[in-house]
């Protein structure tokens, strides 16, 4: 039933949207039908109403003619819902008094026949003079954006992203699962396609994180959840025992040397497994922060309770060792959130034809990184298991990527890697270096020169994939033995048979293996294949379906350092400009309860998902915090005594939004 | 239209984050579906009470579409799993009124999905239309109608009234 209010006087507007809308729909019979329908004031047609002059008409009616609802029948509530509202607001209307006909992207646009898209459009028009005359006025609500920063990953995009806010002036909260900070970046030797030393360019600014104010680092932990909105995110991070007081610690590595393994003997994930640690260790020398871990698994006095413990011993009066160090949660309460996750190689022993796990002498490039790294396992030198120099190297492009049976997309960084890796195994073994590409994707700033460098440099490419990989006949397949690619070099047109004494496999990047429990701990959203969803592929690259959540780097999609850095730049600013203004406006349309019916029940409690609706034990009712409330309105569905209520989407307007559209059929 | 000539009027109720953004890029994309469905936008397709549904079917409408985000997807974290629930019930709840549950679709499109949006539309409308008019509108204010209606319903699903002996 339409209220019986006699002071409601409603403007309704119908667009033309050039010939968007009035080439389907009759615009003119349309007004007509509008001026029939009950407490309608005024009804008119216009070209453009989301135009200056459009908006001013409605300004100036509203004046002149008194009118206190307004309905307007044009483009999806989606684009100008806010041009209106403003536009009411201008001419002292409650913003809230209006709503949106969308008889373009819902009737003109989708409909062939003018007669049944007029019927449709008088419908959805009907519906919506009915439904504004039950809105009522509401007030604008505002909430304090808590004015800090939390980065998730301590690669090069979260280090980037962190020294951006923190020299903003803005407190950040970096959060790194591994003892050190660095990521990918800071295993790699060389940065193409400079070949600037990937450790000369980030050891600064790892530093330089360490020693910033106004950044808090927690490494060896990870996000547990996350509460909240945007402005205000509760983050619980779970801190990792690392069994030696940070705050103690000076780093001067003298346990590792004071620990009873006289020799390492366990495999250092940092170098991929090709070299050794002890159990209290450190990934590299230049770890951020310069503090070791100890490993309970192994480690005597955690995994036995008995050890002469030399390590505590060497530490002496610093006296940072605690072997009762329990993991804990904290808590911080951030603004805005930087996932920066990054991402993960590629395991290549699912292509059984390539080999690796099976013979020993097939790498993959993150492990050759370690080798030609003078900090890596080898000091630096590349050497094949058996520790000689390898005089034939093969390097194999897009392994994982391309691959309709692994990854259909393309790595973006393999090409001018591997490219890397063939100039340094140049360099560093004078070896024949043999490149088997599909493509030779170079697009990038110097890219191009870099690879016709390499080319001038003599490396071999073969344009085919390499169809298998076999021990060289009669050398078996251990340690000593060649290796024979096999290729379909199709610029020969012939299968060509290739003896190298080591292959290099160019591995995909791919999401990291928890990207799916990280997405929904912080409620974004995946693409296909498992990278993290921007808002928009082109208008909005770094926000993501949860406002206040941005994404930055790898972990949403392949891309390489210098794209990595922008990226982070980007999300920093974005992030920086939301804690910056300081407020944000709430859902307009948030629940609440009417206090005289609510049974207290508690239905309502457990359909929250935001934890916005808690019980008044003394009052026996529920409670709806506007704060936390998103507007979502299953409370207000589910409530068997009608006390959930809910602004601009409660029973009474979608109610009598349904009676319009079945009434004006 | 359909060869007997009736057109079926069809509610459908979308979610505004997924299912209405769906209609929206429907729009811009110029994809051309069935003008018989009328649209409702609520913020989440967990708002949809069940009673606007019946109120729907009590109005005239044949059919009531309800689409929301895909599993996983809620904007509002899980809500339309809640959807899902209730559409369970509806059915069976429909169905004791006498009402085909067919009658009642629950659509998932995100709002990539405009053009399968408007196939799923296309589609329950030409369910609707072979299931035929649901001839409701108005029959519950007359009351004599509504006996009348009553013994339609009753002679309709006598078979499945029968007491099991």
């Amino acid at each position: 039933m339409i209220t019986s209010d006699e002071t409601l006087r409603i403007g309704v507007y119908v667009c033309h949207c050039g010939s968007n809308i009035a080439g389907t729909v009759d615009v003119e019979a349309l007004t007509k039908f509008a001026e029939g329908l009950p407490h309608v004031a005024l009804a008119r047609h216009y070209k453009y109403m989301c135009s200056d002059p459009g908006q001013e008409l409605v300004k100036r009616d509203i004046v002149e003619f008194g009118l206190n609802r307004i309905v307007v029948a044009a483009c999806s509530p989606n684009l100008h819902e806010a041009t209106f509202r403003r536009a009411a607001e201008d001419a002292g209307l409650n913003r809230f008094l209006v709503q949106i006909a969308n008889i373009r992207e819902q009737v003109a646009w989708v409909t062939e026949d003018r007669q049944e898209a007029l019927e449709k459009a008088e419908s959805h028009l009907g519906a919506a003079v009915r439904r504004v005359a039950r809105h009522v006025p509401l007030q604008r609500q505002f909430v304090r954006i808590v004015p800090r920063a939390m980065v998730v990953g301590g690669g090069i995009a979260g280090i980037q992203a962190a020294l951006t806010l923190a020299e903003a002036g803005r407190e950040v909260i970096l959060v790194e699962r591994e003892p050190s900070i660095g990521g990918h970046m800071a295993m790699f030797d060389k940065t193409f396609p400079t070949l600037d030393c990937a450790a000369c360019i980030l050891t600064p600014k790892m530093t330089a994180v360490k020693l910033h104010p106004n950044i808090k680092l927690l490494t060896y932990s990870t996000v547990e959840s996350v509460e909240g909105s945007v402005g205000n995110f509760r983050i619980k991070v779970k801190r990792k025992p690392r069994y030696i007081d940070e705050s103690l610690c000076v780093g001067c590595m003298q346990c590792i040397d004071g620990c009873a393994f006289t020799r390492a003997k366990f495999p250092n994930a940092f170098d991929q497994g090709l070299g050794l640690r002890k159990p209290v260790w450190i990934p590299f020398p230049q770890a951020v922060p310069p503090v070791p871990v100890v490993d309970p698994e192994v480690c005597l006095q955690i995994a036995r309770g008995k050890c002469k413990q030399g390590c505590v011993e060497a530490c002496g009066e610093r006296n940072a060792f605690r072997f009762d160090q329990q993991e804990r949660i904290e808590e911080y309460e951030v603004g805005a959130v930087v996932v920066a996750t990054g991402f993960h190689a590629f395991d290549p022993s699912v292509i059984s034809y390539y080999g690796y796990g099976k013979y020993p002498n097939v790498y993959t490039s993150l492990e050759v990184e370690r080798l030609l790294n003078a900090g890596g396992p080898t000091s630096g030198k590349l050497v094949l298991r058996d520790g000689s120099t390898p005089k034939r190297v093969g390097i194999i492009h897009c392994v994982g990527s391309r691959d309709a049976n692994y990854h259909a997309y393309c790595s973006r960084v393999c090409c001018m890697y591997a490219l890397k890796l063939a100039h340094l195994v140049r360099e560093k073994t004078e070896a024949e270096v043999y490149n088997c590409y599909i493509d030779i994707r170079a697009a990038g700033k110097g890219f191009e020169e870099f690879y016709n460098r390499v080319q001038n440099e003599g490396v071999q490419f073969v344009r085919g994939k390499v169809a298998d990989i076999t021990p060289a006949a009669g050398q078996g397949t251990s340690a000593e033995g060649g290796l024979v690619m096999k290729v379909d070099d199709t610029l020969l047109g012939s299968i060509r048979e290739i003896n190298v004494d080591m292959v290099i496999l160019a591995v995909a990047l791919e999401p990291q293996a928890d990207a799916n429990q990280v997405r929904r701990t912080f409620g974004i959203s995946c693409s296909a294949e498992g990278f993290f969803l921007e808002k928009h592929p082109k208008l909005a690259p770094v926000n993501t379906a949860n406002d206040g959540v941005l994404v930055a780097g790898a972990c949403q999609g392949a891309k390489d350092i210098p794209d990595t850095v922008a990226q982070a730049d980007a999300a920093a600013a974005k992030a920086l400009a939301l804690i910056d203004a300081g407020q944000i406006e709430l859902e307009p349309n948030t629940a609440w309860i009417e206090e005289d019916i609510c049974s207290g029940c508690k239905t309502c409690i457990n359909l929250c998902p935001y934890q916005a609706i808690r019980a008044d034990e003394e009052r026996k009712i529920a409670v709806v915090d506007p704060a936390l409330c998103k507007g979502c309105g299953t409370c207000v569905a589910a409530c068997p005594s009608g006390a959930a209520r809910q602004h601009l989407f409660g029973d009474e307007q979608i109610s009598e939004e349904l009676e319009g559209l079945m009434n004006y059929v | 239209m359909s060869e007997n000539g009736f057109k079926p009027r069809i509610v459908a109720f979308l979610c505004n984050w997924c299912s209405y953004t769906a209609s929206d890029l429907a729009g811009t994309s110029r994809v051309k579906y069935s003008p018989r469905v009328r649209m409702i936008r609520v913020m989440c397709s967990g708002r949809v009470d069940p009673s606007f549904v019946l109120k729907a079917f009590a109005l005239g409408a044949d059919g009531v579409l309800i689409a929301g985000c895909h599993p996983g997807d809620c904007h509002y974290i899980e809500q339309n799993y809640k959807t899902m629930r209730r559409h369970a019930m509806l059915r069976y709840f429909l169905e004791q009124m006498g009402i085909q549950p067919e009658r009642l679709r629950l659509v998932w499109a995100s709002a990539a999905e405009g053009q399968y949006l408007a196939e799923s539309i296309d589609q329950f409308v030409a369910d609707v239309q072979k299931l035929g008019p649901l001839r409701w509108s108005g029959v519950w204010e007359d009351p004599w109608r509504r006996e009348d209606a009553f013994d339609e319903i009753a002679a309709e699903h006598a078979e499945a009234m029968e007491v099991q002996a």
